[in-house]
């Protein structure tokens, strides 16, 4: 038997390619050429980012399977390539200031990165349940390491042997649910997949549905759904800054762009079944999330519960499940991307030597010592809370309508009230900026090149969706 | 079930015919061959130049009191002589010492293969069975609750997993030759040229990787007597300090023997000879027998001439050898295999 | 019939070894225990036709991966797994119902949708078979998995080295 592997087929993965070819390149150069300066390798790790976001270009317009049905080339996929690239990028360069700091060891963290990225554009783009639990686990291997790299310092170290050993045990249900959906549909295709349950939506077999569940619960893990998020503030508190934001937005991306493939897509017709199991979800996420992080002091740890909060919104999109889920839950991505990248990177520039100030205390006085930055984090946090002006508040509306469409009043009554619940913490930040004093004197360093360019683009990027949304909207669709 | 009868008959013959025996011989060889490297004659008072010496000895062993000690993990401690000696009987299941004899028995035609077991994936059962070799030492190592015992068991296990790794990379050049996992059909590819001559770095590295393996000198540092006291087998006596020895030796004539099937042209006649002759073709096979055996034996030879030559290496060095030399190479061999396939 | 019957001896030996990894407390007998559930599942597979995943299951599981749990184990020397302490203790009564719940709902579906399937002799497991479907169906995958593997190796070589000193 011949390998067939066309043309089609190679530009299909091109950018996931590029990244770990590149990932693999840079593992090779710090073998033969030791001496060069460390400081180097992650700007060679965004110019490789820089060249699969070339290749993605190549994506446009391609629809359909390649690899025999492994992967699928779609606009969900382009745009979804789109949105880890740039997150990779970004948390790239947030790392390069975090540097300067912490001596972090860019030989090995630049290449994870890279893997981890092609983890989650193999999710993005997955068309069998089998690539799927791959880039998972690409992703979150490289996630688990990342999580400790801090390695003289116990809570990263706490954070690493945590986030792996609660997240192998919902891999362990995942594959369980795989294997149980497998068994059923007799496939792992997903287009297999959906036929299977287009064919028996009215009397589905319960293995089948207990497989969905079993999925719904391992991706849940990933996105930190309410009953499975135990992990996330002790996890986002140990890890180094750039990491828990990359994580933040990227892993939430990827569990995303999976539970769309999967649950959205693949199930749509027996949405009946699970989206009920999803609503209540969708609840507790929400409240849980904006309920605990009223009372957190810690920024990292607010921002850990603020992210559940938003998976709880996401979720909401997903729950839905009409033409509008799709567009919505992406575009909700996007701009989550922007403003969670953003305040870490502001938090990054306050913390400072070894994370020390990521008390909220340590931002009193920001606004008058360094304005800049002050207004940059204002914006996100109001972002974040969904005032109007803002991209937070137009991804909020689309997912809220998307859920109003299907009806599900209560469901969008729930996610205002929660909304309003969560202005309280986003603008304690805010008040402590500009209505406190500063709780010591101490001159906080200049913002560096590279976080200001993140900075400089999340801000751009809120604004842009937050003004002229319709471009972005009309992409998705 | 006339091929079950064979096979019985087949594991009766090999284990109970020519192994054992040939542990008894080994274990006097050992001891006269050490004798004359050292310049001494070694014990030739029992029987004939000594060759009663094996029996009285193992009578001593049967007779000798069994001690158990009181601090030790009982079922474990128990359990190990046994579990160790299974990995090193069930690897000779795949080997073939001949080729096949097509015969009347009665009235029905039969095939008899010189071999007990022909499984299609024979050299990758080899591998997994040869893995497990290794519990048997930790079981001992850490049932015997003992510092020295403790310290054999990690040895032989770091020992073990550091060079199973090159032992599966030179088969795999080995399987790329030959292209099928079957060892019969390892031997049949081998007819014009053996695989010593075409694979000699992977040779060498299995050669290496088999002397860890069995625990042999150079590489016997979870039983190094002048640092552990006996490793692992410290705290045994009597017959179950016996099948820890036991072990060692039928390891020793699997690996000899796979050796010979993977480089040396197994149970082939050398220089086309047997095709010269002309001989009858129960003669042929017998002959073919006896080439696999002088072979085999001479590789037994090799172990024990090894065993009274070189000295022992020191932990790191063993590691770094397993690691930073053998594992590479052995990728590197693979890689050279798959070019010279390519090539011609 | 004698198919089903060395079945149900596997797997009656596998959910054993399965539960005496649980409840034994003394972690060397935890990881033999795990090895007999290995074994037991290598002799399902063969029942399935599958000699290559046996094989190769029990070379990687029992051959290498349990020989390095013994060697953490052997070389950390516990003897007795300590007891949780605190409130953890009585996680135990959460997650024992808990376990019962889960595994009486997926019992029951498996009982549900029993069938009795005998395994035909196929080529299936062979190793021509999978060599084949693995670098044409399934070559992106097992590309993948390189990766994966990769991110592993780099990862674990990571987090146990030593501390490098800074060299400017």
């Amino acid at each position: 038997m011949p390998i067939a592997i066309g043309t089609t087929d190679l530009i299909s993965i091109l950018p996931i390619a590029i990244v770990s070819l590149f990932g693999v390149y840079l593992l090779l150069q710090s073998v033969f050429a030791p001496r060069m300066n460390r400081i180097l390798i992650p700007y060679l790790g965004i110019l490789g980012v820089g060249l699969a976001v070339v290749g993605n270009f190549f994506l446009i317009g391609m629809e359909g399977t390649a690899f025999e049905g492994m992967v699928r080339v779609d606009r969900l996929t382009v745009v979804l390539n789109f949105l880890f690239l740039i997150t990779a990028a970004l948390s790239l360069l947030i790392t390069i200031s975090y540097h300067e700091g912490e001596h972090v060891e860019f030989l090995e963290f630049t290449p994870l990165v890279l893997f981890s990225t092609a983890g989650m554009m193999v999710m993005g783009s997955a068309e069998s349940l089998m690539t799927i639990f791959l880039g998972l686990e690409t992703m979150s291997i490289a996630l688990y390491v990342m999580a400790g790299f801090r390695r003289t310092n116990r809570h990263s170290l706490e954070a690493a042997l945590k986030y792996f050993l609660l997240g192998a045990f919902a891999t362990g249900f995942l594959l369980y649910g795989m294997a149980l959906t497998y068994g059923m549909v007799g496939s792992t295709n997903l287009t297999q997949i959906a036929q299977y349950f287009t064919q028996n939506a009215l009397d589905v077999p319960l293995v089948a549905l207990m497989g969905l569940a079993l999925i719904i619960i391992g991706f849940g893990f990933k996105v930190a759904l309410v009953p499975f998020h135990m992990w996330t503030p002790d996890v986002y508190q140990g890890s180094p800054l750039p990491v828990t934001a990359y994580m933040a937005v990227g892993a939430k991306a990827a569990g995303f762009a999976a539970i769309l493939r999967v649950i959205s897509l693949s199930a749509f017709s027996i949405a009946f079944q699970w989206s009920e199991i999803l609503w209540v979800l969708a609840v507790l996420t929400m409240t849980v999330g904006n309920v605990v992080a009223l009372v957190q002091d810690n920024i990292k740890r607010m921002l850990a519960y603020s992210s559940i909060a938003h998976a709880g919104y996401i979720l909401v999109g997903v729950v839905a499940s009409n033409d509008q889920t799709v567009p919505s839950v992406v575009f909700y991505l996007i701009v989550y991307l922007f403003m969670n990248l953003g305040a870490f990177a502001v938090a990054t520039m306050v913390a400072g030597q070894n994370e020390r100030r990521v008390n909220i205390q340590y931002y009193r006085g920001l606004g008058y010592t360094q304005p800049l930055l002050a207004l940059a984090m204002a914006v996100f946090m109001f972002s974040l809370a969904g005032f109007p002006p803002t991209a937070g508040f137009i991804g909020k509306f689309y997912i809220f309508s998307a859920a109003l469409q299907s009806g599900y009043v209560w469901l969008v009554i729930l996610g205002v009230i929660n909304s309003l619940i969560s202005v309280y913490y986003y603008l304690n930040v805010v008040v402590a900026m500009y209505m406190q004093q500063p709780v010591d004197e101490k001159k906080i360093a200049p913002v560096l090149p590279g976080v200001g360019v993140v900075i400089l683009v999340a801000v751009l990027g809120i604004v842009y969706l937050g003004i002229f949304p319709g471009t972005m909207l009309s992409v998705l669709r | 079930m006339l091929e079950a009868i064979l096979a019985l008959i087949k594991i009766g013959v090999v284990v109970f015919l020519v192994i054992l025996p040939l542990v008894m011989m080994l274990i006097l060889a050992e001891r006269r061959v050490s004798a004359f490297i050292q310049n001494r004659l070694g014990p030739n008072r029992v029987g004939w130049q000594g060759m009663m010496q094996p029996v009285a000895d193992g009578l001593k062993f049967l007779f000798k009191e069994d001690v158990i000690p009181g601090h030790v993990d009982r079922f474990l401690y128990l359990i190990a002589p046994g579990i160790i000696l299974f990995p090193a009987l069930l690897t000779f299941a795949v080997v073939p010492f001949g080729d096949q004899l097509t015969t009347y028995i009665g009235h029905t035609l039969v095939t008899i293969r010189f071999q007990i077991a022909d499984l299609n994936v024979g050299v990758l059962y080899i591998v997994a069975v040869a893995s497990l070799g290794v519990y048997g030492l930790v079981i001992g190592g850490y049932s015997s609750n003992n510092k020295y015992s403790m310290l054999g068991g990690l040895r032989s296990s770091a020992q073990m997993i550091s060079y199973e790794l090159p032992l599966g990379l030179a088969i795999i050049s080995v399987v790329m030759m030959s292209g099928s996992l079957r060892l019969q059909d390892i031997v049949v590819d081998q007819y014009e040229i053996w695989n010593v001559f075409r694979q000699p770095l992977g040779f060498i590295i299995f050669l290496v990787a088999s002397f860890a393996e069995t625990n042999r000198l150079p590489f016997d540092l979870p039983e190094a007597e002048q640092e552990l006291v006996g490793g692992y087998h410290t705290e045994y006596s009597s017959m179950k300090f016996a099948s820890f020895f036991l072990a060692e030796y039928i390891n020793m004539i699997t690996a000899s023997a796979l050796i010979t099937t993977l480089f040396f042209g197994g149970w082939h006649v050398p220089f086309g000879i047997l095709e010269a002759i002309n001989l009858p073709v129960l003669w042929e096979q017998i002959i073919q027998i006896l080439a696999f055996s002088l072979k085999t034996l001479f590789f037994l030879f090799f172990f024990i001439w090894v065993r009274w030559t070189l000295p022992r290496f020191r932990y790191d060095q063993l590691m770094n050898l397993g690691w930073k030399s053998m594992v590479p190479l052995g990728l590197l061999n693979i890689v050279l295999t798959a070019i010279g396939i390519a090539v011609f | 019939m004698l198919q089903l019957t060395l079945f149900y001896i596997f797997a009656v030996l596998a959910v054993l070894g399965g539960i005496m990894v649980v409840v034994h407390r003394n972690p060397i007998y935890s990881a033999l225990s795990l090895i007999l559930t290995l074994f037991a599942l290598a002799g399902e597979y063969i029942l399935l036709m599958a000699h290559f995943i046996a094989i190769v299951h029990i070379a990687v599981y029992a051959g290498a991966i349990m020989v390095l749990f013994l060697f953490v184990i052997m070389l950390l020397n516990i003897r007795i797994e300590e007891r949780a302490p605190g409130a953890l203790r009585y996680m135990v009564y959460i997650g024992v119902p808990m376990a019962a719940i889960l595994f009486l709902q997926l019992g029951y579906l498996a009982f549900k949708g029993f069938q009795e399937v005998y395994v035909k002799n196929t080529d299936v497991g062979t190793v021509e078979r999978i060599g084949q479907a693995l670098f044409s169906k399934y070559v992106l995958p097992f590309e993948i998995t390189s990766i994966l593997l990769v991110v592993a190796m780099v990862g674990a070589v990571y987090l146990s080295k030593r501390k490098l000193e800074i060299v400017e």
